[in-house]
């Protein structure tokens, strides 16, 4: 079946197929190549045209220099409590939620599992304005709470991602639970939620992701030098150090840092949550 | 007779119980509905008939704002075609960039591991890293690109972010580097494309390019149809990138409609004229996404095994 002729079409198609994978790698990997080589460069290599590839000095110093400049322990301290409280907060409020939906029969059920779903249409912009005036009537503004509270009530998004989950497990098993007595709370505390462990895992990724890299809540919640999150406190370095182009490759190499060692850790569960949510939505 | 009556009412309470525990789980969530979905959108709603600047208390004007903003306020338009501009261009551009990288990935060539992380990564780097990260990029005079353009054309490249007729195709070309996710989802989506399909087409002499056209799109546009949705309503929404690379500028030419949005309620404290803003912005949102959902009727090819 195969001719010789074929083959050789085959071969070339698959060249050329590579030819242009790797010419699209080049292309998303080199933005990566001047974030790090520009970071290890000095002062007289950054105004050079055309631009300098390889950095010689290699300045590792700009690092710990970004890192002074910068309070940036402080920033990167504000960052995890932010990200650990919300962690928190969305994966026990929405796999509780999700629970409800998936595994439990209550009047209104389906309704509400549309509401669910209309709110994820909903621009941000359009809660952003009574949001920001409630709270500033608690005296919240300038701390983080407007950040970590409304994680503690669910996210829509997690609800129906864990309810994808959830669903998934043989009813059997909860049924078997409950004639031996045990409460709904158990079996969900001690029985579904160990066997969706991924499924949390993915959820808390997604949300440590989101909250590491939010800049519109904090810029609207923050105003105080000390309380600034690390993209917030990047972002107002970059305004008064705009042509320290070193140092604020450092600054960016660092903040993106943990996400890509994250990503590195745990690359089955970013896609795997990537997946779900855009098949099955 | 009475046993039967009995079992039927404990049954019953049992039931009522389980509902109330139902809605005891969902509780956090209708609170947080309540709280930070229903309240708000209705005082959002409620401020876009106001004059409201925190300091005095909010003002009726009917619709007064809405009147302002359509007959009177050039940037408002400005803000709104920019923003069009934007996501009409870089939203398809970024699914047949995502899927172009899919097919690319789904030919079982070597090395497909790497180049699967070198086409996501970019996607999960910080927004405000990013942004920094192509302002320098995008440096007219010693901006890596121009300096590619340069080489490689032996051209001068445009200013970019500093020249009002490129700043919007700069953005575009950024947003072009963070097309993983979607890919990914385009990956997983051809991975679930019956091979019988192609063996099939192929047995019926269709050419490789044939068989994507008439097979792979096809199979493929569920997945196409919510990447299309989910994109445009997060263009709609574009903020940070021109909040920290351009200030909405050159000459208002990255003035996206959020960033508009976002002055008037926090730097001119226009808290109601903000709220009209967003009320316009939930409604184009929705139009937008009743056309798609009703073209798909037409274009959007469900297996109905």
């Amino acid at each position: 079946m195969a001719t010789p002729s074929m083959k050789r079409n085959e071969r070339i198609t698959r060249s050329s197929l590579m030819v242009v994978m790797v010419g699209m790698g080049l292309a998303f990997a080199l933005p990566f190549y001047w974030l790090i080589s520009t970071s290890l460069k000095s002062d007289a290599q950054l105004f050079v045209f055309p631009p300098v590839m390889i950095p010689s000095p290699v300045m590792w110093e700009n690092f710990a220099l970004a890192m002074t400049k910068i309070p940036f322990l402080m920033y990167f301290k504000n960052t995890m409590v932010i990200v650990g409280s919300t962690v928190l907060g969305v994966v026990i409020s929405s796999s509780l939620v999700a629970y409800a939906f998936a595994r439990m029969e209550w009047p209104g059920k389906n309704v509400w599992f549309g509401v669910l779903l209309a709110t994820m249409m909903i621009p941000f912009p359009v809660t952003m304005v009574p949001m920001y005036l409630v709270f500033k009537n608690f005296g919240w503004i300038n701390t983080f709470l407007p950040l970590i509270i409304p994680s503690f009530f669910g996210n829509a998004f997690y609800i129906f991602l864990l309810r994808q989950f959830f669903m998934t497990i043989p009813h059997s098993l909860s049924d078997a639970a409950r004639i031996d007595g045990c409460s709904e709370f158990r079996i969900y505390w001690n029985i579904i939620l160990p066997l969706v462990k991924p499924a949390l895992l993915t959820v808390g990724i997604f949300q440590f992701q989101a909250s590491w890299n939010d800049f519109m809540g904090p810029l609207i919640y923050l105003n105080s030098d000390k309380m600034y999150t690390l993209a917030l406190g990047i972002q107002q370095f970059q305004g008064i150090y705009n042509s320290q182009w070193q140092l604020l490759m450092a600054a960016s190499t660092i903040m993106t840092l943990p996400i890509v060692i994250m990503f590195f850790v745990a690359q089955r569960y970013f896609i795997q949550g990537i997946v779900m949510t855009g098949i099955k939505g | 007779m009475a046993m039967a009556a009995k079992t039927g009412g404990t049954s019953k309470s049992l039931r009522i119980r389980r509902h109330i525990l139902g809605y005891l789980f969902a509780s956090p969530w209708l609170i947080g509905l309540l709280a930070f979905v229903a309240y708000p959108v209705i005082s959002t709603i409620y401020y876009s008939f106001t004059q409201y600047s925190v300091l005095m208390p909010p003002q009726w004007v009917g619709l007064f704002n809405y009147e302002e903003l359509f007959m009177y306020d050039d940037l408002f338009w400005t803000s709104i075609s920019n923003t069009f501009y934007y996501t009409l261009i870089s939203v398809p551009l970024g699914l047949a960039v995502a899927l172009g990288l899919a097919v690319l990935l789904n030919q079982k060539l070597p090395g497909l591991p790497i180049f699967r992380t070198i086409f996501y990564l970019p996607s999960i780097v910080p927004v405000v890293g990013m942004s920094i990260l192509w302002m320098w990029l995008l440096n007219p005079q010693y901006g890596l690109i121009n300096g590619l353009i340069h080489d490689i054309f032996g051209i001068q490249g445009p200013g970019w972010i500093a020249d009002p007729a490129w700043s919007k195709p700069a953005l575009i070309l950024m947003s072009l580097w963070t097309v993983g996710g979607q890919m990914i989802v385009f990956l997983a989506g051809l991975q679930g494309v019956p091979s019988y399909l192609y063996e099939s087409a192929s047995i019926d002499g269709a050419s490789k390019w044939r068989q994507f056209w008439q097979v792979t799109v096809p199979m493929l546009t569920p997945t196409i149809f919510f990447n299309l949705i989910m994109g445009i309503i997060n263009g709609m929404q574009t903020f940070t990138q021109s909040f920290i690379m351009t200030n909405g500028g050159p000459a208002d030419s990255t003035l996206f409609y959020v960033f508009y949005l976002f002055n008037n309620a926090f730097r001119y404290f226009r808290m109601g004229y903000a709220s009209a803003m967003a009320i316009i912005l939930f409604i184009i949102i929705f139009i937008l996404t009743l056309v798609v959902l009703w073209s798909s009727k037409r274009w959007v090819h469900y297996e109905t095994a």
